[in-house]
């Protein structure tokens, strides 16, 4: 079976990969691109580990198809650091022990940063339905939580 | 390196697989379909079909995207005031769109509350729709609205209410070649309003254990002169309830009414025992969220 | 050597986790990441029935199929004699473990591995799977743990015959023992009691739900060594099991690991390691394997529905005079539930004179359970505490006030036998009644719940190495997979030792070959045991420092003191000397007798019992059962937080299970015996909008047997949850609950009954 040529824009670069049809967008950024900071949790869109923004809306990467992508634009977490400087939200949840075993941390970095790039001022309420579909078994989400809040009020008061 | 020669030996492998097609207009969509041999899925938002490609639930020759049709990823208000949601919309373009949300309240919060925000960057009104769950959250809230369905096939384009296109768990009416472009909401009545409130264990993620719609319309004196009442996870389908929209016609939708409505509803449901809820359950459930997204829908028919 | 009376600089801050950039950017390497070069893809083909006899398997035609390079059956394991052998976190019996890795004769319950297939692609080995010819001669099966201890129950294994009753029995049974343990007379305290409480309980399997599925990577090289990467809560609990299982010697196994997402005590034993590894070595070609969430759920261990009795009596004034439990689990389709520890901590928390409890280990057609933090106790203390919050109802006692009156303290002599040491119990009841959450007032259909828990957590074996580089940095080297930040407590307590700055203090996880034995990142164990031996290998570094400076300076080593990270003289005695830095003297340590390196290597004794108390406040919707948790607060003893933060979330995240357990979370099977809900939308677990914030109180009663006074926090925080969550839903409703999971339809048919 013939594989599909695809072109998109990840993270700011222009990448070309062959793909079968029956390839996930998480398989093809795992397996052809090799950026495994997008992690496979369950592969249904129940647990938010393989969250991407997809043409500026925050998907799960394994609920569409690699073939579907032709001209998309793709962030992942290994876009969200600009050089050395981390985003705001990645250095949050490095100094409020925001993660414990940080499997799922990639996906709500990325979610979280999709947030507040469309609310930056988001209720404690907002943000926990914003992130209802991040699962995460370590922390009990509360400095997650905590830290979204604390870098939307920093980024607001910046 | 590797992962060429990988490559290599996958080309020479009989992989199963299915074919995919993209097709850029509605036209051409229909071709494709209509020409297909095997089984064929269409893909709109994606978030039920690749989950059921996964899981081997669905083993299609041929998907179809129909995210490259313009025509159904676009919302459009026509001059009669009706909104036509091209059915790939996704659900978080739909709550964005602050008229519709402001005219069918019930129909935006239904679908914004299907799956995360994930989902909700994919998942579409028309793939919600054919998926033809009975627990489906946005189906009751388009079925309370009266809303049809903008199909197209070989023969050109009909229209069919929404209740008519799911017959039974994951089966459709649609006839080999068609599919759903849009969905159609009809004008707005004055002093009408819409609700949907669905019952899960958790506060997200999970699918509707019981959902309830409700859209009703007042006149100039309160009293409701017209209501439709659809319920969601009861049922092989989304059930349009006429006996639960009747007991409030006629009525200021007070306590009697809604006790009937209540009423109504249970008794309309069919529901079976499952790892989500009991017959029971679903039962009772059905009449109390009728009953609450009743006196939502009243409270925003009386302030438009 | 004791480090209370010592101004701390690190230990008690919170530092940012050394591995931790690498984590927020997608750069870790967790599981299922590694990608070597001609690597295969293993997939497991897993039984439908939850009970059937493999009549035969035929794999030709999966073999046949391009792109195929192996294909593994039980035939392909080395049999096991029947024996207990002590691995891991306890003891395992590596015939079952085999089985339960790939069946032999058997399949126990549905997901069971029947073959696996190392193939070139991921479509080709599904393919593969659907190829192989499996025929079965189906079994009755059973599901319930009551069901089960029946006579006329389908019995799972003929050569199990129940220990721990006289006679001896004859017959095979699915009740593999019954333990018994405790002490006076029962009967006779509630001949005393003016009120006495007896209720069953039942509590529904669940599962740890780490995010990361289960990964491995193996490589069997050409050089006959078998190399594993993988993610795991013991990179030699993967040594010995493989070995062990692929009659192996330990050396010839090496095992690296990969940063682990999550375990809870589900990754403290092995699932894919010797399929992989056999697939490897057949295909002489690397193989990864990496299990679905589907597979998670159907095939790795859960931990035990339980059914249980609990009776407890009390006079007037609150002292109960008799407490009784009767516990069954479910261990799964093998033996070996958590019962024993569940009837040891079911009273724990509790000064009695008459205790009794007994339990029983019951095999059923569902995967073998594995560890779950704090395993045996959440359940156990959810029906004690259940019964507990009865009794002060009925007493018209604060529920608190009734914990107290009966609170377990130094020299109380545990249910299971021994005295504690120094516990923190009461300070943790104290804790909580001041708190303000205790005293804020509810609303209609809200309640509040508060129940207690106990955790031995466990010391057992670590090695740990410290290197001192010529520039003054340090490298530590522990051995337990950091499975929550344990790397910045570990590297924190070296620093305070070496009187260095934290940041120069850089810590790897090391593989088997290049640190010494480390039991499982399990029981608690690592920031008190590891600590411990890091802290020892730090110590080992300062005396070999202090030499240092003794010879550079030409004095008695003893007159040399280590002070915040210089050699100093004891006093003026000792000589005039400009004090060494640690970078001063590794720069020299060429010259004055080489390399700077410190070693420990202990078993750990002493880990300080932990306890905890919680307040979960609950508002209930009468018509739908629909629960929210308005408002949590966790009060622990930590004995000493060496990082508060990870302290704090440890409780919050045990909190978080715990809740989820009491709620929502459950197994569903079908008549059929199949698992209806393996994935994460119909087990359902807490998601962010479920949740308050939960508060967190850290009391610090030192253990004294940890330097800086360390006790194990990640499991006590589990326990309790189960309880206070019932309790607050009891009182909400006014209906007492006893079986878990509170779902919505059962809260409904509570009120409506």
């Amino acid at each position: 079976m013939a594989k599909f040529h695809v072109t998109a824009t990840v993270n700011g670069e222009e990448v070309e990969y062959l793909c079968d049809p029956q390839q996930t967008m998480l398989d093809v950024l795992r397996d052809e691109l090799n950026l495994t900071g997008t992690k496979e949790g369950c592969s249904s869109g129940d647990c938010g580990a393989c969250s991407v923004i997809l043409d500026g809306r925050l998907v799960c990467s394994c609920l569409a198809l690699g073939a579907e992508l032709d001209g998309a634009k793709i962030e992942t977490i290994e876009g969200m650091a600009e050089g050395d400087e981390l985003h705001p939200l990645q250095q949050k949840f490095l100094e409020e022990a925001a993660l414990q075993c940080g499997f799922c941390t990639p996906g709500f970095l990325v979610a979280a940063k999709n947030l507040l790039e469309r609310n930056p001022d988001p209720t404690e309420t907002e943000v926990r339905y914003w992130l209802a579909g991040n699962l995460c078994r370590c922390t009990g989400y509360d400095k997650i939580i905590r830290s979204v809040l604390d870098v939307a009020a920093e980024m607001r008061g910046s | 390196m590797p992962n060429l020669a990988r490559r290599e030996e996958e080309q020479g492998s009989k992989m199963s697989g299915f074919q995919f097609e993209a097709p850029a207009s509605v036209d051409e969509a229909v071709g494709v379909l209509a020409n297909a041999a095997g089984n064929v899925r269409v893909l709109a938002g994606g978030t039920d079909l690749l989950v059921q490609l996964r899981a081997g639930i669905v083993k299609p020759d041929l998907v179809v995207d129909i995210k490259r049709i313009d025509e159904l990823n676009t919302i459009r208000q026509e001059s009669d005031g009706s909104f036509l949601i091209g059915a790939a919309v996704c659900g978080q373009a739909i709550s964005e769109n602050d008229a519709l949300h402001k005219t069918w309240p019930g129909v935006v919060e239904a679908m914004d509350l299907i799956g995360s925000t994930q989902v909700q960057g994919r998942a579409s009104l028309g793939g919600n729709l054919c998926n033809a769950s009975p627990a489906a959250d946005s189906v009751p809230g388009i079925v309370a609205a009266g809303a049809v369905c903008i199909v197209a096939g070989p023969n050109g384009r009909r229209e069919v209410p929404v209740e008519e296109i799911p017959t039974a768990p994951g089966k459709t009416s649609l006839a080999k070649g068609e599919f759903v472009v849009a969905i159609k909401l009809p004008p707005r009545p004055a002093h009408s309003g819409d609700a949907y409130l669905r019952m899960i264990p958790r506060t997200e993620m999970d699918i509707a254990i019981v959902g309830a719609g409700v859209n009703l319309t007042l006149d100039d004196q309160g009293v409701c002169t017209a209501a439709r009442v659809a319920l969601g996870a009861v049922a092989p389908t989304v059930l349009l309830v006429k006996d639960a929209g009747a007991a409030l016609v006629g009525t200021k939708v007070d306590e009697a009414a809604l006790t009937k409505l209540a009423a109504a509803a249970s008794a309309a449901c069919n529901p079976i025992d499952d790892k989500r809820g009991t017959i029971e359950y679903r039962k009772k459930v059905a009449g109390v969220l009728a009953q609450r997204a009743a006196k939502i829908a009243l409270e925003r028919a009386g302030s438009n | 050597m004791g480090y209370e009376d010592k101004e701390l600089k690190w230990v008690g801050t919170r530092q940012i986790r050394p591995d931790g950039v690498d984590k927020v950017t997608g750069r870790a390497n967790f599981g299922a990441d590694l990608n070597l070069p001609g690597m295969l893809t293993g997939k497991i083909l897993r039984s439908p029935h939850p009970h059937a006899k493999i009549v035969s398997i035929n794999t030709d035609k999966a073999a046949a199929l391009p792109g195929v390079k192996a294909i593994v059956t039980g035939a392909d394991m080395p049999e096991m004699p029947s024996e207990m052998a002590q691995a891991g976190e306890g003891a395992v019996n590596f015939r079952y473990l085999s089985n339960n890795i790939m069946a032999h004769d058997k399949v126990l319950y549905d997901g069971h591995p029947v073959a696996a297939v190392a193939a070139i692609s991921d479509a080709v080995a599904n393919e593969a799977l659907s190829l192989i010819e499996v025929e079965y001669e189906v079994l009755p099966h059973v599901i319930d743990v009551e069901e089960s201890m029946k006579p006329d129950a389908p019995v799972l294994h003929d050569t199990i015959f129940t220990a721990g009753v006289e006679p001896k029995p004859e017959k095979p049974s699915n009740v593999v023992m019954r333990v018994q343990m405790g002490f006076g007379d029962p009967d006779a305290g509630y001949e005393k009691s003016d009120v006495v409480i007896e209720r069953n309980y039942t509590t529904q399997p669940v599962h740890q739900g780490y995010i990361e599925p289960h990964a491995a990577v193996v490589e069997w090289t050409e050089n006959d060594e078998c190399r594993i990467w993988c993610s795991s809560q013991g990179q030699f609990m993967v040594r010995t099991f493989t070995a062990k299982l692929l009659d192996l010697e330990l050396a010839q196994v090496r095992v690296t690991p990969a940063e682990i997402g999550g375990g809870f005590g589900g990754k403290t034993t092995i699932y894919l390691e010797p399929v992989a590894a056999l697939l490897s070595r057949k295909s002489h070609r690397p193989v990864r394997m990496v299990m679905s969430r589907d597979e998670v759920f159907r095939a790795t261990g859960p931990t035990s529905g339980t059914a249980m009795r609990v009776k407890i009596g009390a006079t007037r004034d609150g002292k109960i005079q008799g407490a009784e439990a009767e516990l069954k689990y479910q261990a799964g389709a093998y033996p070996g539930s958590p019962v024993a520890p569940g009837c040891m901590t079911a009273f724990a928390p509790y000064a009695l004179e008459n205790v009794k409890t007994v339990g029983y280990d019951v095999v059923v057609n569902r995967p073998l359970s594995a560890s779950y933090r704090a395993p045996g106790a959440p359940m156990a203390s959810f029906a004690v505490e259940s019964a507990i919050d009865e009794l002060a109802q009925e007493l018209g006692m604060d529920p608190i006030d009734l914990r107290l009156k009966n609170a377990a303290k130094e020299g109380t002599q545990a249910p299971y036998g021994p005295k504690f040491k120094s516990i923190g119990y009461i300070e943790t009841l104290e804790a909580a009644k001041a708190h303000p959450n205790y005293n804020i007032p509810l609303g209609p259909n809200q309640g509040r719940g508060v129940a207690s828990g106990f955790w031995f957590n466990i010391g057992m074996q670590s090695s740990a190495t410290v290197n001192v580089a010529e520039d003054g940095t340090v490298c530590v080297i522990s051995g337990n997979p950091d499975i929550g930040g344990s790397r910045a407590s570990l590297a924190m307590m070296a620093a305070e030792v070496l009187g260095v700055d934290y940041n120069k203090v850089k810590i790897i996880v090391g593989d088997t070959a290049s640190i010494g034995y480390n039991d499982v990142t399990g029981g608690s164990r690592v920031t008190f045991a590891t600590g411990m031996a890091i802290i020892q290998a730090a110590e080992d570094v300062v005396q070999q420092l202090r030499e240092r400076a003794a010879m550079t300076w030409d004095i008695g080593v003893d007159a040399v003191v280590w002070e915040d990270g210089f050699a100093r003289p004891a006093s003026a005695n000792a000589g005039d000397f400009k004090p060494l830095s640690l970078a001063d003297i590794a720069a020299k340590a060429g010259r004055t007798g080489g390399p700077i390196n410190g070693k420990a290597a202990i078993n750990a004794r002493g880990a300080g019992a932990g306890f905890g108390t919680h307040i979960c406040d609950v508002e209930v919707d009468p018509d739908t059962g629909h629960v929210t948790v308005l408002r949590y607060t966790a009060v622990q003893d930590a004995g000493k937080a060496i990082h508060p933060g990870y302290v704090e979330g440890q409780m919050q995240g045990g909190v978080a299970q715990g809740v989820g357990w009491a709620l929502n979370e459950e197994y569903i099977y079908g008549e059929d015996g199949r698992l209806q809900n393996p994935g994460f939308l119909d087990y359902r677990m807490p998601v962010a909008s479920d949740l308050p914030m939960i508060d967190t109180v850290i009391v610090e009663v030192p253990n004294p047997a940890h330097p800086f006074g360390v006790r194990g926090v990640g499991e006590v925080p589990i326990v309790p949850p189960l309880g206070a969550t019932a309790n607050a839903v009891s009182h909400a409703i006014g209906k007492r609950m006893t079986d878990l999971p509170l779902s919505p339809p059962a809260i409904v048919s509570a009120l409506d009954s």
